[in-house]
This record gives C-alpha cells, structure tokens and sequence, in this order.
C-alpha cells in the first residue's frame, strides 16, 4: 500500500477528513453526527495516515499520545455534566447560552461540550489502537 | 416488514453461534464480530421498523412531522457499535498475544491457566 | 422484672473489647507486665457484676438494649438473671486470672499482644453470649466464640496437627452454629419470640407446638457441638493444641459450657417431655463414659483433663435431661465446681509444663520440693475434682447423688453411669494433681522451678475459692447457686448443697465412687494399657472419621470442578449456548406463546437485495479458508447492516457502522496478517453437525423471540417523550444525538469509559514484551518451588 500516489495525497486526504470529521461532529446536534462519527471518522483518517506514511509522522502530527486526547475527552465530558452542579441543578443538566458573534447566533452549551468529550474519547481511544498495531506491523 | 429481518436476525445469530462453538480463536472472533451485527439487528427490529424517514426534527418545528424511525434503539445501537468495535479490537490483540505466547490459536491447546492433568488439591491442613 | 438502664451494662459488655484493641498497644509498651493493667478490665466487669448479687439473690432481673437492625427484630439487648450472672461471673472471674497466667505463661513470646486481643476478644464474645437476650445478638456472639476459639486453637499456626485442631473445632462448632441458625429461626416461626424473655415468658408454646422435635433437634445439633458431646466431642482434645490459657478458659471454663448454657436456658421451655429426658441421659450418659473411658489411656497431663472435661460435660448434659429441680440444682453445683477446679488443673499443668519441661505423667515425680505452691493449689483442685470434703466438688456430688438416686431401672442405670464416672474421674483427678509431686524426682527433672506468680497465682486463687464456696455454703448457696438454679429450673430454687455428711444413700454412693476410684488408680498403669488394646482393637474413631470426610470433601469438590470445569473452552460455549437455545425455545413452546406463522415476508427488492447481501457476506465468513476471503466477507456483511440502517432510517447509525466496519478491516488486515486462519474447519462432522444443530435452534429461538415481540402492540411512550422533547426541551433537532449527549449522557459518560478502558488495555496488551516459550517452560517449576519450601516447613 506504500504507492508514491497514496503517501503524497493520504497527508492532504487525512486532514480533509479531520475538518470533515469536526463538521460532522458540530452539527451533530441538528442534523445527522455527533461524536461518535465525528470520532471515527477521524480515527481512519489518522489509521490511513499512519499505512500509507508509517506511524512517526502521525505521532508528530496530533503531538499529543492519542490516549492523552482520549483522557482530555473523558475529562471534558465529565466537566460538562458537573457545570451544572454549580447552579445547584442536577448532575448533567443542559446548560445553553445563545451568544451573538459577528451577527451570528451560537448556540453553545454543556451538550456540545459533552459531544466534543465524546469526540476526543474516540478518536483517542482508536486511534491509539490502530497505531499501536501497525507500528507492530514496521518492526 | 419486521417477519422478513427476524429471519436475517436468526441467520445472523445461528452463523456467529456456530463460529463461536468452533476451537479456533481466529474464527471465535468473527463470531463475536457477527454477533455484535446480530444483536444491534435484533434491537433495531424489535424497536420497529419505519422506511427512509431519520428521527430528525424539521428546522421550522418543535416536534416531529409524520411517522419518523424509533429514535431509542437508534441512540442505543450508536453506543452499542462503537462499544463492540474497541472490545473486537481487545479480543483482536489479545488473541494475537495470546497466539505469540502459545504458539496456537486452538483453544483446546490453550491450558496455562487449566492444565490438563493437574495434581490434586493436598487433602490434609 | 427491674428494667436497669442500658448505659453502664452496655459499657461494661464493651470493655472486653476495648482491652482486645489495648492489648498489643500494651504490650508493646510494657512487654509481659502489662497484663497487670489488662486484667483491670475482667475484673470492674466481675466487680459490676458482684455489685448486683443482692437483688438477683432476691430473684431479680435485669434486662436493657439498644436497637441493632430493628426492621428484623434484631436487637443488642441483654438479660441478666441468675444464670447469665453466674455465668458472667465465672467467664469474668476466670478471665481475670487466665489473663494474668497468660502474661506468666508467653511471658517474651513475639505475639502475646496478638494473644491477648484474641483472648479479650473471646471474653467479650463470650459474656455477650451468656448476657444475650435477643436470639439474633446470641447467635452472632455464638459464631463469635467459635471464631475465636479458631484464632486461639491455630495460635501456632506453624504447627501442621495446630492448623488440623483450629480447623476441627470451627468446622465442627460452626456446623452446629448453622444448626442453631435454623433452631432459632424456627423458634421464631412457631412462636413469634425474638428473644429468650418473651420465649420463656410464655413456656408452653413451644412445647405444644408442631415443631418441637424439629427445634429439638436442631438446638441440640448447636448445644452438642459446642459442648462436645460424643460423638461430637473428638474437637475437644484436638483444641488442646492450643497454648494451656486457651485449654483452662475456653475449654474447660467458659466456652465449652456454652452447648450447656443454652441448655440450662432452654430447659423451661423445651425441657420436662419425654424426648428431653431420653435424649438428655443418654448422650450425656455416653460422652461421660466415654470421655472418662478416654482420659484414663492418655499420659499427657491436658489430653487427660481434655477428655475428662468432656465426661465432665457429658455429665451436665446427663443432669440437665434427667428431670427435676434436684438435678438442675446438681447440674449447677457441679457446672461452677468444674469451673473452678478444671481451670486450675489446666495452669497447674500449663505451670508444670513452664516448670518441668514435660506434661507427661509417666515422667513426672517428685515436684513437691521444686513446686510447693503449685502443688497446693493442684491439690485444692484435684481434691474438688475428686469430689472430696470439704471443697466444692464434694458438694456437687452430694447433690448428683442425691439428685438422680431412686428406686426405678432409670434411675438405677443413670446412678451407676454417674458413680463409674465419677471415680474414673476421681482416679483422673488424683493422677493429675498428686502424681507428678508424690514420690521421688527423677534426675531429669533437676531443673524443675517454682514459676513467678502470674503463674501460681491463678490455680491458687481458684482452689481457694473452690474451698471457700463449700466451707461457706450459705453465702454460695445464696448468691450463686440458688440464682443460677431457679433460673434453669424456670421456678424459685433454693440450693440444698452443705458440707455435711448427711448419712444414707447419697453418702453411701460416695464412699462406693472412692473405692471404685482408689481401686483403678492403684491399678491405673493397667487400666490405661487395658483401654489401649481395646482401642487399637477398634482402630476407627469420629477423629479419624472427620479426617476422611475433610478429604473426601476435597476429592469430590476436585472432582466435581474437573467435570464442570475441565479447561476446553469449546464445551463451556456449548454450555453457555444450549441454555441459550434452551431458555429461548422452551418457555415459548411450554406456555405457547410462539408467534403467529406464516408471516408475510413484504420487502422491496431492493431491500431483498440489501438482505441478501448480508446472508452472502454472512454464509461467506463462515465457510472462509484463508484471512483475505474472511476479513472481505466480514466486511460485507457489515456495508450490508450499514445499508439496512440507512434504508431504515438511521443515518447516523449508518454512517457509524460504516466507519467501524472500514476501521474493522484495517485492524483485522494488521492482526490477521500474523495470526494463521488454518485452512478449513478442523472440526470432524459430527462436531460440525452437532455445533450446527445448536446454533441453528438458538437462531431460530432469536428470530422466533423478535417476531414474537414484534407482533405484541408496540408502546411508544418513551420514544415518544424524546420526540417531544428534543426540541423544546434540548434545543436539539437530531433526537438520536439529543438522548445520546443530553437525556441519556450519563450512560454516554459510563461507556465513553469504557471505550477509554478498552484502548488502554489493548496498548497494555500490545507493550507487554513477549514471553519467550523458554520462561514460559520454566514457569511451571518456578511455582513449583514455593510449594516445596511450605512443605519443609511443615
């Protein structure tokens, strides 16, 4: 699979992937995604990257050890639910504002910080499962 | 609609069932991965089926329009998928480590925590 | 009935148990000395206890508690009454010396801190039980002395025949523990009682009641094991492995006369039928003989007082049934006699021991000179023992014969039971207490030495209440003996004991058991070798029995795992998947629920083909030969269930499934490209078929299970509330999304954990250097080693 073809477009292929991934994963809430998906398709994007140009260059890319972003992930997604404790709601409770930026209306709250835990978790946990095989399959 | 996926879902069961009884690790692992396949099915029928419309609200309403898919079983089988893929992936590795060890991939060659012809416990204090 | 309140009964109950954690601190601290401040914790209870002799003199009781679990009527509360008071004041009073004596005895031993706990702890558990009211409290405290008595017996763990005697003991006291559990609980089934006060408040109830030979039973199955009852009573002298404190307070003093104690307790609401005064006799009848029998073949000085504590019991258990206030009131004299002297003899050979270096009697002469004080107090105690004036042992037996002496065949047979015991009992009495310091000292013996007063000053102190108790037997009768008496008689006793000799029968029967006793000591050499022939005769006894069922236990439950758990895994599945087909096909055959057939099978073709394609994948994986052919079925199968989930309205599933079946065949290449698919099933035929068979009726039972559950009406309600609310509650359109991040995110949390755990463990597994087969080889001997060593050591 180490074609000169496949390891010049799998670096430009492996971060459209990741933008789509992150799109997928922000629109999760309204439209078919998530974090799960979102999580998985970055995960292959990162698996592709690491077949076609060996795992160093993956490694060098996301600078984090994947199961530091998976443990990131878990933390945020706990945060989320224990914000609202703060507001002496229960464990878990959506918290939303609205803000308006540049004459856009946002949405954001607890949910999508969660999903985004989501997020992290997968592409962490996966990613580090398919890297860890196939540096296995170099030596 | 549903009597036509009960006879997929018993295929899908019976054929991992019969993985799964055979001595070979590699082949009890496809047998789990079917399995996982065969009980998201059995949820996912049993929650009823509705053709091409998602659980999608329309962006002008504030419930859904018409008959949509069951949301539920969906928001299970999602977790559920991502789930038995990182425990396919465990087995997958442990196998492949247990096969480095061992040098087998048959189970019944697979004793170092039963083995075969163990002596007896001391019947004494 | 005086209602005192709780506060300092309950803090006195606890002391035993504050002392328990004190002690190794103690110890510690002050080494052997401390047991001089331990020994104040027995003693403020004794003096508590003393302090409240008047009003239950009077016929007064006490009684307080605090609450423990009341939904089941479990409750700490306590009762004292004449028997619990005597009882305390013994296991108190007992407990005060042998603490000091243990402090003498394992004076300079490494865990006599540990020693100690364990002993308070038993006193404690101990008093609770003898202080108990509510019949769950009682129970608990039951196991606790057995549990300690374990502690106490394996003190010596390193000792192999140490190990054997804890374990008999527990195995043998915890079954009649169990016994007693269900004798209780019957109790309260047939009476409503949960506690001894309103049992005997009303007696009749459970005499009349259909369950009585059932509770019977059952309280005797706890009694006998606790009192070593023959042929229960083989623990008993195994627990002599135990250091000698242990043997003067638990067997002999206290604890082996709990079975009696509940007995006493019992006895005016189960006793006085005809079961109770056959089955009473004629156990106890045989544990006396037996046990005296027993006692005379032995030459180490304890083993014979084991075996004689047992006939001792056997005599109590004999009293307890014969019927009659006169005998209760005997059974009580000779309880706190044996009390009293059978404690001291056990530290006259514990000090004989710590002095002479040996307990056996054959080798031990001469040690008046060396230990006179030690010999004064073996003689208080073997005179008492031998039941001659004027000690309280005397008293006892006066009243025995007075009790059970009578004109009828039963009478006559228990007389002669008791007269037979009693003078082999005397013979053991007098060999124990004279032989060792009569005579002349055998060289070996030079070295003998007086010990320091820890350890005279026990057996001391205990013949010299045993002398006071007869010489004074208006103030014993008062404060001690009528209590005790009319509290197990369930009626006012006052107690006949005097030192007096009141010419007629019982003093005639006296002078028989003398006799008979002098006659066999002057021959005891023979008689000791008389019993041996016959024993060896035998060659089989309940100790040996017990032997063969602890290892037959083992070898059937070695057996029964190796059948059920014979280390194939392919048999375990088939297990696992017979049941499965089993509890799926079953019940829907027996209560015929199975669903409506034929059912119409209406798909689009397209879908047909979607459908199709997955059984092609499917049929495909499981007839695979080679990796490649495996991992592209697999994942066919899996686009197939992704497209199922797209034409049904589930994208997001679908594009997960989608993801997870690329990433799948990505894995599974890496792996598999180094794990060996061997070519073909291995399986014979016959296995093929039966496999087949099995999974085929468990697929059907699921697909017969779905077409079931979908033909039943469908309640959407929850589906419909997250339909409901998505939007206006969650402000999210994509319901599948909003129940997975908001209505059900903390189940998301748990398995995002999961998903964590699970890449953890695979990089642990994956960094994890391989073993080479030479260590893996080497392992099984490795082990072997340290097997080896604890048996050197053994």
């Amino acid at each position: 699979m180490n074609t000169v073809i496949f390891r010049t477009v799998a670096p430009y292929l492996a971060s459209l992937m990741v933008l789509f991934s992150i799109f997928v994963l922000l629109r999760g809430h309204n439209e078919p995604g998530g974090g799960f998906i979102g999580g998985l398709i970055a995960a292959s994007a990162l698996a592709i990257y690491g077949i076609a140009c060996g795992v160093a260059p993956v490694r060098r890319a996301i600078y984090f050890h994947p199961l530091q972003i998976a443990a990131f992930g878990l933390f945020l997604a706990a945060v989320a639910g224990l914000m609202s404790l703060a507001g002496g709601n229960a464990f878990m409770t959506g918290l939303w504002v609205f803000p308006e930026i540049g004459g856009v209306e946002l949405a954001l709250s607890t949910p999508m910080m969660f999903d985004i835990g989501v997020y992290c978790v997968v592409v962490g946990a996966i990613t580090s499962i398919a890297l860890a095989l196939e540096e296995r399959e170099v030596e | 609609m549903e009597a036509a996926f009960a006879l997929l879902v018993s295929a899908y069961f019976a054929v991992s069932i019969y993985l799964l009884l055979s001595k070979h690790v590699i082949r009890m692992l496809l047998g789990v991965a079917l399995l996982g396949n065969a009980v998201n099915l059995l949820i996912f029928t049993a929650g009823r089926l509705v053709k091409e419309v998602p659980p999608i609200i329309a962006p002008d309403a504030s419930v859904p329009q018409g008959v949509t898919a069951n949301p539920l079983p969906q928001a299970l089988i999602l977790t559920a998928i991502v789930i038995s893929f990182s425990f396919f992936a465990f087995l997958l590795v442990l196998s492949y480590r247990a096969y480095q060890d061992l040098r087998t991939d048959d189970t019944d060659e697979m004793r170092l925590a039963e083995p075969a012809g163990e002596a007896p416990p001391p019947a004494g204090y | 009935m005086a209602l005192a309140s709780s506060g300092p009964m309950l803090f006195y109950l606890s002391l035993p148990f504050v002392a328990a954690i004190l002690s190794p601190v103690l110890v510690r601290l002050a080494g052997h000395r401390g047991v001089w401040l331990l020994a104040l914790a027995p003693l403020a209870i004794f003096a508590h206890f003393l302090s409240l002799a008047d009003p239950i003199a009077d016929g007064a009781s006490f009684s307080g508690g605090v609450s423990w679990i009341p939904a089941m009527g479990v409750e700490l509360s306590w009762r004292l009454d004449g028997l619990s008071f005597v009882f305390g004041l013994l296991i108190t009073g007992i407990g005060t010396l042998i603490i000091l004596y243990s402090g003498g005895y394992l004076k300079g031993h490494p865990q006599l801190g540990r020693f100690l706990a364990f002993m308070f702890l038993f006193m404690g558990s101990m008093l609770g039980l003898v202080m108990a009211d509510n019949l769950f409290a009682l129970l608990v405290l039951w196991e606790m002395t057995s549990i300690t008595s374990f502690l106490l017996i394996g003190f010596d763990h390193n000792r192999r025949a140490s190990r054997r005697g804890a374990l008999q003991a527990l195995l043998v006291t915890g079954a009649g523990g169990l016994s007693l559990i269900a004798a209780f609980l019957l109790i309260q089934f047939a009476t409503g009682a949960t506690s001894m006060s309103q049992l005997l408040a009303s007696p009749d109830v459970l005499r009349e009641s259909p369950l009585y030979v059932a509770i019977f039973v059952l309280v005797l199955g706890g009694a006998f094991t606790k009192s070593a009852q023959f042929p229960l009573h083989f623990w008993l002298p195994n627990a002599m492995e135990a250091p000698t404190p242990v043997s003067a307070y638990l067997h002999s003093a206290t604890m082996v006369k709990a079975g009696v104690y509940l007995l006493l307790r019992l006895n005016p609401v189960l006793g006085e039928t005809v079961l109770w005064e056959t089955v009473l006799p004629v156990f106890g009848g045989a544990t006396l003989l037996i046990g005296t029998i027993l006692a005379i073949r032995q030459t180490d000085l304890k083993l014979m007082l084991a075996y004689t504590t047992v006939a001792s019991l056997g005599l109590l258990v004999m009293l307890t049934g014969f019927g009659g206030e006169r005998a209760i009131e005997a059974a009580v004299y000779y309880l706190v006699a044996h009390s009293l002297f059978k404690g001291g003899l056990f530290m006259v050979a514990g000090a004989i021991d710590h002095g002479a270096g040996t307990r056996d009697i054959r080798k031990l002469a001469g040690l008046r000179s060396a230990m006179p004080i030690t010999f004064a107090a073996a003689c208080l105690a073997g005179l008492s023992m031998a039941g001659l004036p004027p000690l309280v042992g005397f008293l006892a037996k006066e009243e025995i014969y007075a009790a059970i002496a009578g004109p009828d065949s039963w009478s006559i047979l228990i007389t002669i039971v008791a007269i037979a015991g009693n003078a082999l009992m005397l013979v053991i009495g007098a060999a124990v207490a004279l032989k060792p310091f009569l005579g002349s000292r055998p060289a070996a013996l030079d070295e003998a030495h007086e010990g320091s007063v820890l350890l005279w000053l026990g057996p001391v102190v205990l013949g010299l209440l045993g002398l006071a108790a007869a010489l004074a037997y208006g103030v014993s009768n008062r404060y001690v003996f009528s209590p005790i008496a009319s509290a197990a008689a369930g009626l006012p006793v006052s107690a006949h004991g005097a030192l007096a000799l009141h010419p007629g029968l019982p003093l005639t029967l006296s002078a028989v058991t003398v006799a008979l006793g002098a006659l066999v000591y002057w021959r005891l050499d023979m008689a000791r070798l008389i019993v041996a022939v016959l024993l060896a005769r035998i060659g089989w006894g309940p100790d040996k029995g017990f032997d063969q069922a602890v290892s037959g236990i083992v070898r059937l439950s070695s057996g029964v795992t190796r059948i059920v758990h014979g280390g194939r895994l392919e048999a375990y599945m088939m297990v696992v998947f017979l049941t499965v087909a089993g509890v799926l096909a079953v019940p829907m055959i027996v209560y015929g629920e199975l669903p409506q057939l034929p059912v119409p099978l209406t798909l689009t073709f397209y879908e047909w083909g979607v459908v199709a394609i997955a059984i092609i994948g499917l049929i495909a994986v499981m007839l695979a030969n080679d990796r490649l052919t495996a991992i592209v079925s697999l994942g066919i199968q899996g686009f197939a269930v992704a497209l199922i989930f797209m034409l049904f309205g589930a994208p997001d599933l679908s594009f997960t499934q989608f993801m997870v079946e690329t990433l799948s065949v990505v894995i599974l290449a890496l792996v598999m490209t180094r794990l060996t698919l061997h070519k073909a099933d291995h399986r014979p035929t016959r296995a093929k078929i039966v496999d087949g068979a099995v999974s085929v009726v468990a697929g059907i039972g699921f697909g017969l299970l779905l077409l079931s559950v979908t033909q039943v009406p469908f309640d959407a309600s929850l589906s419909q509330f997250f339909a409901e609310n998505s939007r206006t509650i969650a402000h999210g359109r994509n319901i599948v999304n909003v129940i997975i991040v908001d209505f059900r995110g903390l189940d998301t949390l748990g398995e995002i954990a999961v998903v964590m755990i699970a890449g953890l463990s695979i990089l642990a597994l994956i960094r994890l250097r391989v073993r080479r087969p030479l260590e893996a080889d080497a392992r099984p001997e490795g082990e072997a080693a340290p097997k080896g060593a604890l048996e050197n050591a053994v």
